[in-house]
């Protein structure tokens, strides 16, 4: 390997720089004591406590973490079992349909698919709230899930499941103990991607929700739109914190092979 | 290979696949299909607003006189009225241009992450990677804290003398074009960097070796050997940003929407579902190229994926 380039050296601090200035801008303003963005008066955790009083924005995050929970753990196994569908079962009949169905999610404009949903849930009468968005997060979230885990089972030796098939482990008992072990990687990754895709959505929540279930990025998008609150920084610091957090955990356990697959699934 | 499918002497298999399968027909392809028949339809004063309501309970007379009612108004609107077409020709405008930006922006980022010693570059990966998990809102709201009329951009031009005035940053297509660099960045640079990891340095060694300038060498190896990180960061950002809603509606200006936003208005504040839903179409129809293109390129063969 060369020396790196100055060149080089260069577009990677100006691209992280750009990157990471505007975030690191608002976590320390969220710590500032006034209430004005442009004075800084001081550290303080002033709007963390304030926070801690605002009952509708803490049903929020409680809304949104119950369905991310959810959604997550739902698409985790319809996407894998779609992987498995895709990796295991080579040519089916509507195979082709299948396929489009999964990839088109990943790529389709969100506004689209929120208003698809919505559509359908009036269609069959469902009273919209906390469940509507879960699903709707689920059929987007099983996509990505589905993505990560098809690529871990096409890297998998099949010879160690032909061991324990010829030594007369019965096919159930075979995925249980020998392919869920060698794809947990990719399961634990596709439900942290489903978690946090799920808890950042803003748009197919709108569409999708009713009363009872605002989550909270729809929240801060409306308070967001009357300008800047140092409140509102706050809640971003916290959602930052504890994505970043889950997401660092997560790349340590896993391969950086699974980290590329996401980053390709995009 | 042997199959191994939870059951799968039991028929499991198809079971593997149906439940997937079912799930996505039902909160995929149908919800679409709705789509479409609400573009066809009417508004209407009543709850949900829009006719003609397929009367399946009268068999093929309730079909017929549902057919009959169909109408393309919706869609004679959308190519009437210039609010449409404004709306679709700048987002595409947009797009394009963000992408560009992006490439220009992306590329050497990628490349040096792809040129950088080997140890590092796990942790380069997760850096960029990281802002990709990390919510879309608060990213456009990071730099509404930077970019409004008081904010800290106006607050250092005015310390470095550069600006007597302090200029309105927000509610400007500058603002959307940053909005749209800083939150597709990572959609760019890990496609780019996928395919310049994979690159073998000797070539361009060997282009060196045989008195090849580095530039044309660059022009002639790197490029084409990263052309298909180069198409899938490019699907990967234009798609997507040709719907963009939240960047514009946040940091543009409100004069002139792109086509997410007409979409948007016409559905939470026209409440005219049927125009939304024809805009939708159209939109999807407009991006049905790009988006199949991108779907073949996930579906080949893996092993020459980028």
């Amino acid at each position: 390997m060369h020396k790196p380039t100055a060149f080089n050296v260069a577009s990677i601090a100006l691209g992280l720089a750009f990157l990471y200035a505007p975030i690191v801008v608002l976590v320390v303003y969220s710590f500032n004591a006034s209430r004005l963005v442009t004075v800084w008066a001081g550290w303080s955790t002033r709007w963390y406590g304030e926070l801690l009083r605002d009952g509708a924005m803490l049903e929020s995050a409680w809304v949104t973490i119950r369905v991310a929970m959810l959604s997550a753990t739902a698409a985790t196994v319809l996407g894998t079992l779609a992987a498995l569908a895709l990796v295991r079962l080579g040519r089916f009949r509507g195979r082709l349909l299948f396929s489009g169905m999964v990839y088109a999610p990943l790529v389709m404009p969100e506004l689209i698919i929120g208003l698809a949903l919505l559509l359908l849930f009036v269609a069959v009468g469902a009273d919209r709230g906390f469940w509507t968005v879960t699903v709707a997060h689920t059929s987007l979230t099983m996509c990505f899930v589905t993505i990560i885990v098809r690529s871990r089972l096409l890297h998998l030796d099949p010879s160690l499941e032909e061991a324990a098939l010829d030594l007369g482990c019965p096919p159930m008992k075979t995925f249980l103990s020998v392919t869920v072990p060698l794809i947990l990687p990719a399961l634990a990754s596709g439900w942290m991607l489903a978690f946090t895709l799920s808890l950042d959505d803003l748009v197919i929540a709108s569409f999708t929700t009713g009363p009872g279930a605002t989550t909270l990025p729809i929240r801060i998008y409306s308070e967001i739109r009357l300008g800047v609150k140092p409140e509102i920084n706050a809640i971003c610091t916290i959602m930052l914190a504890v994505v970043g957090i889950a997401v660092v955990l997560t790349s340590l356990i896993m391969k950086s092979r699974d980290a590329q697959t996401i980053a390709r699934a995009g | 290979m042997k199959s191994v499918l939870p059951g799968a002497r039991l028929g499991g298999a198809r079971v593997v696949v149906l439940i997937p399968y079912l799930w996505l027909v039902f909160l995929f392809l149908i919800p679409f299909l709705i789509v479409v028949k609400i573009s066809l339809s009417q508004t209407a004063i009543a709850q949900p607003p829009y006719t003609p309501v397929l009367d399946l309970g009268r068999g093929w007379q309730g079909l017929k006189t549902f057919a009959a009612a169909l109408s393309l108004d919706n869609y004679s609107l959308i190519a009437s009225d210039s609010l449409y077409l404004v709306s679709y020709v700048r987002s595409i405008q947009i797009a394009a241009m963000s992408t560009v930006l992006l490439l220009l922006l992306g590329f050497p980022l990628a490349y040096g992450m792809a040129r950088a010693p080997r140890r590092w570059q796990p942790a380069l990966f997760m850096l960029v990677a990281l802002p990709f998990w990390t919510s879309f809102l608060i990213r456009i709201y990071a730099w509404i804290n930077i970019l409004q009329r008081d904010g800290l951009l106006n607050q250092l031009l005015i310390m470095l003398r550069m600006v007597d005035e302090p200029p309105a940053w927000l509610a400007s297509d500058t603002a959307v074009y940053i909005g749209m660099v800083y939150s597709y960045l990572p959609f760019m640079v890990l496609p780019l960097y996928a395919s310049l990891e994979k690159m073998d340095e000797s070539l361009i060694e060997a282009a060196a070796d045989l008195g090849c300038p580095r530039w044309r060498a660059f022009w002639l190896v790197t490029l084409p050997l990263s052309l298909s990180g180069v198409i899938a960061g490019v699907l990967l950002c234009f798609i997507p940003i040709v719907g963009e809603f939240v960047i514009p509606d946040l940091l543009g200006s409100s004069q002139s929407m792109m086509i997410g936003q007409t979409l948007w208005t016409e559905f939470f504040l026209n409440k005219d579902w049927p125009v939304a839903s024809s805009i939708a179409i159209v939109l999807l129809a407009v991006l049905l190229t790009p988006i199949l293109f991108y779907q073949r390129m996930q579906t080949r063969d893996p092993s020459e994926r980028a």
